[in-house]
């Protein structure tokens, strides 16, 4: 049975966030992003909206969504506990936070593995 | 003394509010929403740009399918005319454009004057000349049977450009695609969403009306129903693996190809004999390593990771990190600045946090390392310090692309391990090779995984040098003749020149 992980946590200001996207959407997940440009950001997505890999990673949930990470990225990332917080800010592509004016963001704190 | 406040003097050049521009004219969105441009210089608002959704692209699409058959079957010479032509008007208003992309993205003016619009121009007039050049084949298969290969445009696509290079980027994407016969619907970063429409503006009158089509908005609201159509033949992205790995989800389900830059943690590395003498090439190589400073290190290739062989390290060290303080940090404006503002707050967000948790994984803060506080009117601008930290290659700043002027040093002891860290990552588009020995650049620069190994240079990106990722990092080459490939079907036509049938029936 795969281990059941609790990686990631959710500051107050994401949670109110996060709870307004779900009045809007219904249920979402998120997806850690790596990369150029937007990389490093938190994606949020309708639930099912992006296709898991066999190799994504359940790092926990947050206010109730589950929240992946690429198993790549995941041996690079898991020295650290990931913390959700809100910043002002407009990218994230297809985001469901884009066009709000705030953007999730991914705060890290390192772990004991 | 009295300070020039060159960002006073050097107004924004853009209009009030921009419209889309589809189908040669300019449009307002559909719903008659905009939203507001700020710029990184100020943190203010410069111009309110169109909040397009679903119906815009549909509207653009619909332009761009209607123009597709006349480009398409246009010749290759008038098309390279026409590409020559939007590089002499670039060339013309140089100055403006430069302008243009520095208010919209907080890059030094130096940069954009010197650097981002020589290459775009450039790209323009190397397409031109590469379509001309192009080829098609045919293959002998007996005496009487002819094999063509002829080179046809695939119609309509997409493309959606990233915030670091607005106008590069996106010409980057455009010289190929409509040299080959494409018309595109283009939808920038609604970071940056100004300066290609100063370009759009510029060039309306010399392409037919549907072949170049604009529409700004937000990734959710417009670059989604872009990227998700089933109205394109091929969608082109620069930016993050998320959203990567979405566009090629969204693009199986229509199956078309997709082109895709998605970053890097580039290794820059630098052997012993780089000291062998204090001559203009360490000097040179000095400057190699600063250039994670370049673009404010909003770069795919930013040579975020230094590897230095720690035989060399002090003595390295001391001359890079003077020259690191020596950086002209200031308003974007100013023809000597050579740092800018970052192109976005949230952008200056997550740099931050990446030096929290540099900070906490024990690596040691070499330069910077905090926000760059201004005075007066960029106090509310976007500013980073250049950072230097020193760790190891396990270190999350060592394996994330933080894009901000951030680099992680660490040592080496021999070949292989330089090797072994430098392919370390998950990433492969960028490195640095820098050695006196012809044989050491080349056995690395073969081994290192990545598409482009700056071989004793760092951050050249002329046109006819291809450019793409291995591993993480994407799929296509951009930059290159071999774009076109990108951009392009090939027909096969298969003809027999014998009157005599085959028996069999």
């Amino acid at each position: 049975m795969t281990e059941v992980l609790d990686k990631v946590t959710a500051t107050p200001a994401a949670l109110q966030l996060l709870a307004e996207i779900v009045a809007d959407h219904g249920p979402v997940m998120f997806h850690q992003s790596g990369g150029c440009c937007d990389g490093s950001s938190p994606m949020c997505y309708p639930q099912g909206d992006f296709l898991l890999g066999d190799r994504d990673v359940k790092l926990g949930e947050i206010g109730g969504m589950p929240f992946y990470i690429s198993g790549s990225q995941f041996e690079l990332w898991k020295h650290t506990d990931l913390i959700i917080d809100v910043v002002k800010g407009r990218g994230g592509m297809f985001s469901l936070d884009n066009g709000r004016e705030q953007r999730f963001l991914t705060r890290s704190e390192v772990c004991a593995i | 003394m009295n300070m020039v406040e060159h960002f006073r003097t050097s107004k924004s050049p853009f209009k009030a509010t921009y419209g889309n521009f589809i189908g040669g004219k300019w449009v307002p969105a559909q719903s008659g929403k905009t939203f507001d441009n700020t710029s990184p210089i100020t943190g203010e608002v410069i111009c309110k740009i169109a909040r397009s959704e679903a119906a815009d692209i549909e509207a653009a699409l619909d332009a761009a399918h209607a123009a597709k058959t006349a480009w398409g079957n246009s010749s290759v010479a008038t098309r390279a005319v026409i590409l020559n032509k939007i590089a002499d008007v670039m060339e013309q208003n140089l100055g403006l454009l430069a302008l243009a992309e520095t208010w919209d993205n907080g890059k030094p003016i130096r940069e954009t004057t010197h650097a981002d619009l020589p290459l775009a121009i450039d790209h323009f007039r190397y397409f031109a000349g590469a379509i001309r050049a192009q080829e098609g084949s045919l293959s002998e298969i007996d005496h009487d049977t002819v094999a063509y290969h002829f080179h046809e445009p695939l119609g309509v696509v997409g493309q959606i450009i990233p915030w670091n290079f607005p106008l590069l980027m996106a010409v980057w994407k455009l010289a190929p695609a409509l040299a080959a016969g494409n018309c595109v619907v283009l939808k920038p970063a609604e970071q940056t969403p100004a300066s290609i429409l100063v370009f759009a503006e510029l060039v309306a009158d010399l392409l037919p009306p549907g072949v170049l089509n604009i529409v700004n908005g937000f990734g959710l609201e417009a670059g989604k129903p872009l990227a998700s159509s089933n109205r394109i033949a091929k969608i082109a992205f620069t930016g993050e693996t998320t959203t990567g790995r979405l566009i090629m989800q969204y693009a199986s389900q229509n199956l078309i190809p997709v082109t895709l830059e998605l970053g890097g943690k580039s290794p820059n590395i630098f052997f012993k004999d780089v000291c062998a003498e204090d001559d203009d090439y360490f000097d040179k190589a000095i400057e190699g390593f600063v250039m994670f400073a370049l673009n404010q290190g909003e770069v795919c290739t930013c040579p975020s990771r230094a590897l230095i062989h720690e035989s060399i390290y002090d003595q390295f060290m001391e001359k890079a990190l003077k020259r690191v303080a020596a950086i002209t940090a200031g308003d974007p404006l100013d023809p000597t600045t050579m740092i800018g503002a970052q192109a976005s707050s949230e952008q200056l967000e997550k740099i931050l946090s990446y030096m929290d948790i540099g900070r906490q994984e024990g690596a040691q803060v070499l330069a910077g390392g905090a926000r760059r506080e201004m005075q007066g009117g960029l106090a509310g601008g976007f500013y980073m310090q250049p950072t230097v930290f020193k760790g190891n290659n396990k270190m999350r700043v060592f394996q994330e692309e933080i894009f901000g002027p951030v680099v992680s040093v660490t040592t080496f002891k021999d070949d292989d391990e330089a090797l072994s860290i430098a392919n370390d990552t998950l990433y492969g588009l960028g490195a640095g090779v820098w050695s006196r020995s012809a044989n050491t650049c080349y056995r690395f620069g073969r081994a290192v995984q990545a598409g482009r190994v700056w071989t004793n240079c760092y951050h050249a990106y002329p046109a006819h040098a291809a450019f793409g990722g291995y591993k993480q990092s994407g799929i296509g080459r951009e930059n290159h003749k071999m774009m076109l490939d990108h951009y392009q079907q090939t027909k096969n036509m298969l003809v027999s020149y014998s009157p005599k049938k085959l028996g069999f029936f």
